[in-house]
C-alpha cells in the first residue's frame, strides 16, 4: 500500500465515478445544496402565488441597478475562477495566485455590497418582518450571502495554499473543488436575482 | 502491518496518520478513525435512546394512571410535575421530545451514524472514509445538537410542545403554546443535526462509489451497504429540505417573519408539505439500514445465500425512489384535494410491492436453511415479523377513507412503533449484538441476550398491539387524560395493562445495557470471525487496527456464499481465492 505521497491513488479500488474523492464529494454535496435552495425558492413561489399583492413591483423597494452591478461582479468572479484553474493546469503559479486573489476580492466585494444594500433597506424600513416580501427576500438572499461568505473563506484558504506552492499542474484538487462550489453559488445567484429582483 | 491510513479531506491532502503516535485525545475523542467514530455514535445514541425511553415511561404513567403522582416524581420541579403529577403543558413537551429524541437522536444515528460509519469501510475493503476529518466533524456536531435539545427542558417556558412534527402555527407563534426558548432550541438543534447528517451522508456516498476494493463490484456489495448507500442518498436530499423549513420556522419564531403565520399571508400547510417532504424519506432512512443489516444476519443465520439478491437491491432502490412521492399521505386530514389524495394513496400502496418482495425474499432465505438461532438472528427474525405487522397496518392508513377515521389516533401510534421499534430497533439490537465482537473484540453474553430478546419481544407486543384496537375505537393520539371522555373510560383497563407492560419493557432494556457494558471487559473473547460470516470485515482482527486492511483485499464473490459446495466449511469468505475444486476455506485462509 502506498505509504507516502497522496499524489498517486491512495488505495487500489474498483473503478468508481472516475473522478477523485474530493471532486465527487463536492458534486454530491452540491446536490444537497440544490435541495436546500429548492426548499427556500419553492416556498417563495408558493407563498407569492397565493398572495401576489404582497409583493411590490421590480425597483419599487429594491435597488435593481445596484444589485445588477453586483450580479455582474459575481459573474466576473466565476470568470476569474476559471482563469485561476486554467493557470494552475498550465503550471502558471503566478497566474494562479493573481486570479485567486482577484476571485477572492470580487467575492468579498459582493458580500460587502450586499451588506450595504441591507443597511440601506433597513434604513428605509424594509426589514425581515415586513410582510412576506421582507421574509422571503432576506431569507433567500441572506442564505445566499452566507454561502458566498463561506466561499470567500475557502478561497482565502486556497489562496494561502497557492502562495505556499501547494498546487501543481498535476495536482490542484483544492482549486478545482473550490471552483465547483463557487460556480454553484454564482448560478444560484443568477436564479435568485431573476426571481427576487426582476419579476 | 500497515498502520497507516491515507486521509484526504475536502480541500487538499494531508499526510497519513500513524495511530500509534497519536495522543489519547486524537485516538479516542477527536478521532478520524471511522471505527472509533462509529463507536462514539453508538454510545451517544444509546444515551439518547435511554432519554427517549424515560420520556416514554412518563407518557405511559400519565395515560395509564392519569392524575396519580409518579412514584419518585416528587423530584421534578413545580413547573413540570407539582407533587409528581405531570402537568398538561409538560405532558405536551414529553410527547414532543420523546418523538424528537427517538427519531433524530436515537434511531437515526444508531442506524446511519453507527453502522454507516463502522460498516462501510470495513465491508467494502477501504482503509477509512473518503473524508475522515469531515466524518469527525459530523460526530462533533451531533453531540452539541443533542445537548442543545436536552437544554430545552431547563429553560423558562418549558421545552418545545408542538409535537415532533412541530406543526405551524403552533410551533411558530410562542403565544399559542407559551413556549418560546424551548421551541427555538428545538429548531437550532435540528439545524445543526441536519448539517451533521449531510456531512455524514456525502462522505458515505463518496466512499461507497470510489473506494471499493478490487473485485467489489456493485453486485457483490453486501445488502447492508446497499441499503446504507440508498439511505445516504435519502439523507443527502431530504435533510436540507428540513433545514430550509426549520430555518424559516426559526425566523418566524425569532425575527418576526411570516412564512407560516396565516394571519399575515403565511401558510401553515406549507410547513406540513415541507416537513413531510423530508419526513417521508426520513421514514425510509429509519428502516432501510435495518432491512440491509437484517438481510446480512438472516443469510448468516440461515446458512444460505440470500434469496433473490438482485431483487433485494432493486427493492431497496424502489423504496428509496417511491419514498419521494408519498408524503401527502400524512396530510389527508389537512384539507387536501381528494384527487390529489387518491394519487398519494396509490403511490403509497405501491411501496407495499418492494416491501413485500423483501419480506418474501427473507422468508425464501430462511426456507430449508440450517437455521442458527443466535441472538442477532432472533432479533432479525423479530424484525421481519414485526415489520410485516407494521407494514400491513400502514396499508390501512394509506387508504384515504380508512385514514379519515383513524387519523391521529392510537392506531397511528401502534403502526409507527411497529415499524420503528418492532422494525428498526429490533434490527439495531440484532446488529449491535452481531458486530459487537468486531467493535470490542468480545462477544455479548448469549444467555442474557436471549433473555433480553424474549422479554422485549413479549412486552413489546403487549404494549403496542392493543393500541390498534384503542385507536380504532377513537382513542386520540397525544391525549393527556383519556378518562375525560366517557367512551374511553371503559377502555382504561387496556391503558393500564399497556403501561404495566411498558414498564417491564423499559426494565428489560437494562439487561441489554448491562450485557453491553459488562461484555466490554468480561465477555468471551471473539476470534476474527465468531459468526462464520463471509464479509470482508471478518477477515480482520477484532477489533480491526487503524487503517483496517494490512493489504487491500481482493474480492472474488458476493457476500452470501453460505453452504457452498466448493468448500467443506459452510461459509466462503468474499476475499478467499479458490485454487482447486474442493478446498477447505479455513485451510486456504491459513487459520
Amino acid at each position: 500500500m502506498d505509504q507516502g505521497s497522496v499524489m498517486e491513488a491512495p488505495v487500489q479500488a474498483e473503478p468508481g465515478a472516475g473522478v477523485y474523492n474530493e471532486k465527487l464529494g463536492m458534486w454530491v454535496f452540491l446536490a444537497s445544496e440544490v435541495m436546500f435552495f429548492t426548499s427556500l425558492i419553492g416556498s417563495y413561489i408558493i407563498l407569492r402565488f397565493a398572495h401576489p399583492e404582497m409583493w411590490k413591483g421590480p425597483g419599487e423597494v429594491l435597488n435593481v441597478a445596484l444589485t445588477a452591478g453586483n450580479t455582474f461582479l459575481l459573474i466576473c468572479s466565476s470568470v476569474t475562477m476559471v482563469k485561476a484553474f486554467a493557470a494552475v493546469q498550465d503550471g502558471d503559479q503566478a497566474g494562479l495566485r493573481k486570479w485567486l486573489i482577484a476571485t477572492t476580492l470580487i467575492g468579498a466585494t459582493f458580500v460587502g455590497v450586499q451588506i450595504f444594500e441591507y443597511m440601506k433597506l433597513v434604513e428605509h424600513g424594509f426589514v425581515p418582518s415586513e410582510g412576506l416580501y421582507g421574509s422571503t427576500f432576506y431569507t433567500m438572499t441572506g442564505f445566499h450571502g452566507f454561502h458566498v461568505t463561506i466561499g470567500v473563506i475557502c478561497l482565502i484558504f486556497v489562496t494561502m495554499k497557492a502562495f505556499q506552492g501547494k498546487y501543481t499542474a498535476t495536482d490542484h484538487r483544492g482549486v478545482e473543488v473550490v471552483g465547483l462550489y463557487w460556480h454553484f453559488v454564482d448560478l444560484v445567484w443568477i436564479i435568485l436575482f431573476t426571481i427576487v429582483y426582476l419579476i | 502491518m500497515a498502520t497507516t491510513a491515507t486521509t484526504l479531506d475536502g480541500i487538499g491532502a494531508h499526510p497519513h496518520v500513524d495511530a500509534h503516535h497519536d495522543s489519547f485525545v486524537r485516538r479516542y475523542i477527536f478521532s478520524t478513525d471511522h471505527k472509533i467514530i462509529g463507536i462514539q455514535f453508538l454510545l451517544m445514541s444509546l444515551f439518547f435512546l435511554m432519554i427517549g425511553g424515560i420520556l416514554a415511561m412518563f407518557i405511559r404513567w400519565q395515560v395509564g394512571f392519569p392524575g396519580k403522582p409518579i412514584p419518585g416524581g416528587g423530584v421534578l420541579p413545580e413547573t413540570m410535575a407539582p407533587g409528581g403529577i405531570v402537568l398538561p403543558e409538560f405532558y405536551n413537551s414529553i410527547v414532543t421530545m420523546h418523538g424528537t429524541f427517538m427519531v433524530f437522536f436515537a434511531i437515526m444515528p444508531l442506524l446511519v451514524g453507527v453502522f454507516g460509519n463502522y460498516l462501510i469501510p470495513v465491508k467494502i475493503g477501504a482503509p477509512d472514509m473518503a473524508f475522515p476529518r469531515i466524518n469527525m466533524a459530523s460526530f462533533w456536531m451531533a453531540v452539541p445538537a443533542g445537548f442543545i435539545m436536552l437544554a430545552g427542558f431547563f429553560v423558562e417556558g418549558g421545552h418545545a410542545a408542538a409535537g415532533w412534527t412541530s406543526y405551524a402555527p403552533l410551533s411558530a407563534n410562542p403565544e399559542l403554546t407559551g413556549v418560546s426558548t424551548g421551541q427555538v432550541l428545538w429548531s437550532v438543534s435540528l439545524i445543526i443535526l441536519g448539517l451533521s447528517s449531510i456531512l455524514g451522508s456525502f462522505n458515505y456516498i463518496t466512499t461507497i462509489v470510489n473506494m471499493r476494493a478490487p473485485g467489489m463490484n456493485w453486485f457483490r456489495l453486501p445488502l447492508s451497504i446497499w441499503s446504507l448507500f440508498i439511505t445516504a442518498i435519502l439523507v443527502l436530499l431530504a435533510m436540507p429540505v428540513l433545514s430550509g423549513a426549520i430555518i424559516m420556522l426559526l425566523f418566524d419564531q425569532t425575527i418576526g417573519t411570516h412564512f407560516f403565520r396565516p394571519d399575515t399571508g403565511g401558510q401553515p400547510l406549507l410547513w406540513q408539505h415541507l416537513f413531510w417532504f423530508f419526513g417521508h424519506p426520513e421514514v425510509y432512512i429509519l428502516i432501510l439500514p435495518g432491512m440491509g443489516m437484517a438481510s446480512d444476519i438472516i443469510a448468516n443465520g440461515a446458512r444460505k445465500p440470500i434469496f433473490g439478491y438482485t431483487s433485494m437491491v432493486i427493492a431497496i432502490m424502489g423504496i428509496g425512489f417511491l419514498g419521494w412521492g408519498v408524503w401527502g399521505h400524512h396530510m389527508f386530514m389537512s384539507g387536501m384535494n381528494p384527487t390529489l389524495g387518491t394519487g398519494f394513496m396509490i403511490s403509497t400502496m405501491l411501496i407495499a410491492v418492494p416491501s413485500a418482495i423483501k419480506v418474501f425474499n427473507w422468508m425464501g432465505t430462511i426456507w430449508r436453511g440450517n437455521i442458527q438461532f443466535h441472538v442477532p438472528m432472533l432479533h432479525s427474525m423479530a424484525f421481519v415479523s414485526m415489520f410485516v405487522i407494521g407494514g400491513l397496518s400502514g396499508l390501512f392508513m394509506a387508504s384515504t377513507p380508512v385514514d379519515i377515521f383513524i387519523h391521529d389516533t392510537y392506531f397511528i401510534v401502534a403502526h409507527l412503533h411497529y415499524v420503528l421499534f418492532g422494525g428498526s430497533l429490533f434490527a439495531i439490537f440484532g446488529a449491535i449484538t452481531y458486530w459487537y465482537p468486531k467493535m470490542f473484540g468480545r462477544l455479548m453474553n448469549p444467555f442474557w441476550g436471549k433473555v433480553h430478546f424474549i422479554l422485549t419481544m413479549i412486552t413489546f407486543n403487549l404494549v403496542f398491539f392493543p393500541m390498534h384496537s384503542l385507536g380504532s375505537q377513537g382513542h386520540m393520539r397525544r391525549i393527556y387524560d383519556p378518562t375525560q371522555y366517557e367512551f374511553l373510560r371503559d377502555l382504561q383497563w387496556v391503558n393500564e395493562m399497556i403501561s404495566m407492560a411498558a414498564f417491564v419493557l423499559f426494565a428489560s432494556q437494562f439487561i441489554f445495557a448491562a450485557n453491553f457494558i459488562l461484555s466490554w471487559t468480561k465477555g468471551e473473547r471473539a476470534g476474527p470471525n465468531p459468526w462464520n460470516d463471509n464479509g470482508l470485515e471478518w477477515s480482520l482482527p477484532s477489533p480491526p487496527p487503524h487503517g483496517n486492511f494490512a493489504v487491500t483485499p481482493t474480492v472474488y464473490r458476493g457476500p452470501y456464499e453460505y453452504s457452498s459446495p466448493l468448500v467443506t466449511e459452510d461459509f466462503l469468505p468474499q476475499d478467499l481465492k479458490l485454487e482447486g475444486n474442493r478446498e477447505s476455506a479455513a485451510h486456504a485462509a491459513g487459520h
